[in-house]
């Protein structure tokens, strides 16, 4: 029922009223005073050199394709856990065929080497 | 509208502020708790100055931090900057709504003023409950991952960068050790769930046929939460305080206060799907003694949560993600194929 969610919608109205006021606390309640050093990106004390926007070679990107891949794969497997009970070994044998096709390709990725660091 | 659905928005909002408070109080008890300890384990006294055994560092703390300054550098990504730390406080707490706390005639149904007014011992009963937490439970990733981007700064961005990669690996075996769980209680119906494990003197608790998934749960949500070993997105002594490194006076707080709100949401919901939530011998009598049950599981979660941290070095960054990919993701499959199988066989 959609009305059954109307809590969580208040709770997230909560919730952002509650992170708002306590971002805004001390903004009214702190002092100001402007010094420039403050103003810097903490490097360790070391001079600061270059921005952080550039080009940083990410080795996730690998871990986010297979995260997709897996997650999307798994939440298939949801609906037919609330079924366990009902769809008995028809549901068993095809969620089982299903599930090896899932091994088969995190065999191939593992043998490929994308689960290794470099 | 309806003077009755109004009566019940007014008191599900009371309870809801109620329960976000609370959840504060749990997070600013949870900073001195912890604290103290860790001190004990490591055979100091921890916070001890402040009041009668340090209780009163909690009000302390809080003042210091609403009294800082607030510095917002000039080579942030302003608006992103400032959103970030509530994006990761919101889902951390949205989480709880789900979460059932007592036997559902919690109060009998009064009337005041000719209005009936019902109070549920949970804020949501969702029929998903279950894939409701996962996902707010993915959601707490953005708010760490943008506050490390938009800081404008390397260690940041790092940090950032390394809380994406963990949470979301994470998040994989900490799904599928669920499955379990679901085809036991045939639900995502967090009540439901609760109800399975009510029989047997609410002793039935599914810690007893799903002790792996249990593990395998445990361990992704501290990964999930950022606590130590897995403190991978902060780490100190490599960068500064990873994601956090710009952040200061309650900004900051609110990062710290998502870390503990998820430790303590994630306790609650790990004592519900696993330990029994509230039920326990009598619970279903008297459902003021679920309430306690139920706390007493999550602090116990809680306590050893904080012996973990005390007791356990952090992983190097490789080998987490080798220890996700290649140990609990395939182990939480093989959980969950034996216990469909097993299951199957006995009962189908």
């Amino acid at each position: 029922m959609p009305i059954d969610y109307l809590p969580i919608l208040i709770m997230l109205l909560v919730a952002i009223v509650m992170a708002v006021v306590s971002l805004a606390m001390p903004h009214m309640l702190g002092p100001k005073i402007f010094n420039k050093a403050k103003q810097e990106t903490i490097e360790s004390g070391k001079l600061n050199y270059g921005d952080a926007r550039r080009r940083v070679p990410v080795q996730y990107y690998m871990v986010a394709m297979l995260f997709i891949l897996f997650d999307v794969e798994v939440l298939f497997l949801y609906p037919y856990a609330v079924l366990f009970w009902d769809l008995k070994w028809f549901g068993l044998v095809q969620a089982g065929i299903f599930v090896l096709l899932l091994v088969e390709s995190y065999v191939y990725v593992w043998k490929k080497g994308v689960l290794n660091w470099e | 509208m309806d003077p009755q659905l109004v009566t019940d928005l007014v008191v599900h909002t009371i309870l809801i502020v109620i329960v976000a408070t609370l959840l504060m109080g749990g997070f600013a008890a949870m900073t001195v708790v912890e604290r103290k300890l860790l001190g004990r384990f490591t055979l100091r006294y921890g916070p001890n100055r402040v009041g009668k055994f340090g209780t009163l560092q909690v009000i302390a703390d809080m003042f210091k931090m609403f009294f800082k300054e607030e510095v917002v550098p000039d080579h942030v990504d302003r608006a992103i900057y400032l959103m970030a730390p509530g994006m990761a406080l919101v889902p951390a707490m949205l989480a709880f709504a789900v979460v059932p706390i007592a036997q559902a005639p919690f109060v009998l149904p009064f009337e005041v003023f000719g209005y009936t007014i019902t109070v549920n011992p949970w804020i949501a009963d969702i029929n998903v409950g279950v894939l409701y937490i996962l996902a707010i439970g993915s959601l707490g990733t953005y708010g760490v991952v943008l506050g490390g981007w938009s800081s404008n700064n390397k260690y940041s961005l790092l940090g950032g960068l390394r809380t994406s990669a963990q949470m979301l690996s994470y998040e994989l075996p900490m799904g599928v050790a669920l499955l379990g769980v679901i085809m036991l209680a045939g639900s995502l119906q967090l009540t439901q769930i609760v109800d399975f494990q009510n029989a047997w003197l609410g002793l039935r608790w599914f810690i007893l046929f799903q002790p792996i998934a249990f593990i395998i749960f445990y361990i992704c949500s501290l990964a999930e939460a950022g606590r130590a070993p897995f403190d991978l997105p902060e780490t100190e002594n490599e960068l500064i305080a990873g994601f956090a490194t710009e952040y200061g006076a309650m900004k900051f707080g609110l990062f710290f206060g998502a870390e503990y709100i998820h430790m303590i949401v994630v306790s609650f919901i790990m004592a519900t799907l696993f330990l029994g939530g509230w039920s326990g011998p009598f619970a279903t009598q008297v459902p003021l003694l679920g309430i306690v049950y139920l706390l007493l599981k999550v602090g116990f979660i809680l306590f050893t949560m904080i012996w973990v941290r005390a007791s356990t070095p952090r992983v190097r960054f490789d080998k987490l993600m080798k220890f996700n990919w290649k140990f609990l993701l395939p182990l939480s499959i093989a959980n969950a194929a034996v216990t469909a199988l097993v299951a199957g066989v006995i009962f189908f």
